[in-house]
């Protein structure tokens, strides 16, 4: 005679944590499965950044392991917040991270409600605007890097053909004042169908009988727009810009490969700086501090997007 | 305005929420400007507090 799972299962556990787990409560079982992501969480999140807020008041170096470490209070905090260089990486971090919101926002958008109009050939287009996103920044930031080279990148080409400038009159990511610009583009270009995707799903989301009472009221397209679309789209718009706002503040292998912080350091942002302190310079405590107002920085803004998203949702 | 100021002494989250998240957009602006390296300087400290302030000032009552 067959025996069902549970029985078998209850064979094959030992008596005495049989005998064990039968004398707890539902809410003893609950924990003791609650338990393992519990600790893991305890482990790989809350002890290392515990452990970092530690590092961040010493003066301790990685490569130096048998060197006494000193506490030095505020001092990490001290330096990083008077280094004009640190707060030249903070401005190029500032410039990157609001232009790539702009542009994925206003052509992510853009391109949702153009293919959410049914046309001939919807879906091809769609999975061809997406690509770009499934490449790894590191294929795109040397993909892009051969595109923007002065002498046979097509990127100069195509500029020349539309402006009349020389091709190789200028470098994208060899000149000073447009290396910045250079990084935005290609943020841009990969992660605009990111965006696209997620107000896709808001504007798919609206119902059809919304716009069919604007029309019989009369209310134009435009009022339609302004009134139904943008509201309805807004709550998944902002999910988009907490995404990629968080992302882009700690944008790093993208940006190595296309122009590893140069030329200089105008293309040197925030995680690419912390990343030469703590594993080229060693500066361990130093790095921590610099690690530490990120992670304040970036949880405060985490903070006011998801009370803004709760707000919307809530209208 | 009464409204907000009578929040805030009646500890309401609302406005000390509203607070705390002009405190940390503050800071963020502070941090990231080209102007000033004082305003640099003390932009931790702004972010610091105004998101001490979010966690502690979203258990209140509404």
């Amino acid at each position: 005679m067959s025996s069902s799972p549970m029985e078998c299962a209850a064979k094959v556990t030992p008596r005495p944590l049989a005998n064990s787990i039968r004398g707890l409560s539902d809410r003893g079982i609950a924990w003791l499965f609650v338990a393992p992501t519990i600790f893991l969480l305890l482990a790989i999140n809350i002890f290392p950044l515990i452990w970092t807020i530690y590092l961040s008041f010493t003066n301790f170096r990685a490569n130096r392991i048998g060197r006494e470490v000193k506490f030095i209070g505020l001092r990490n905090y001290e330096r990083i917040l008077s280094d004009p260089d640190i707060w030249q990486t903070m401005q190029a971090t500032a410039h990157f991270l609001l232009w790539t919101l702009f542009f994925q926002v206003l052509i992510g958008f853009t391109l949702a409600w153009l293919i959410n109009r049914k046309f001939k050939g919807n879906d091809m287009w769609t999975t061809i605007i997406v690509l770009p996103m499934m490449l790894s920044p590191a294929v795109v930031g040397n993909f892009w890097k051969f595109l923007y080279h002065p002498q046979t990148g097509l990127f100069n080409y195509v500029v020349q053909f539309f402006t009349g400038v020389d091709s190789s009159s200028f470098s994208m990511i060899g000149d000073v004042s447009l290396a910045p610009w250079a990084i935005v583009i290609v943020d841009t270009w990969m992660w605009t169908p990111f965006v696209m995707l997620i107000c896709l799903a808001g504007l798919r989301s609206i119902p059809d009988y919304l716009y069919e009472a604007a029309s019989v009221d009369r209310a134009s397209k435009w009022r339609q727009f302004w009134t139904i679309t943008i509201p309805m789209v807004l709550p998944f718009l902002m999910l988009a810009v907490l995404f990629r706002g968080i992302e882009n503040f700690k944008m790093f292998d993208l940006v190595v490969q296309l122009t590893g912080g140069g030329p200089g350091s105008i293309t040197e942002l925030t995680s690419i700086n912390l990343k030469r302190e703590a594993f080229e310079k060693w500066r361990t405590g130093y790095a921590s501090a610099y690690a530490v107002i990120l992670f304040v920085t970036v949880f405060g803004l985490a903070s006011i997007y998801v009370k803004a998203l709760n707000k919307v949702k809530e209208r | 305005m009464m409204t907000f100021f009578s929040g805030l002494f009646r500890l309401r989250r609302g406005p000390w929420e509203m607070l705390a998240t002009i405190l940390i957009a503050l800071g963020v602006v502070m941090l990231m400007q080209p102007f000033f390296l004082l305003a640099y300087t003390y932009s931790f400290i702004v972010t610091l507090v105004g998101t001490v302030m979010f966690i502690i000032v979203s258990h209140f009552p509404e």
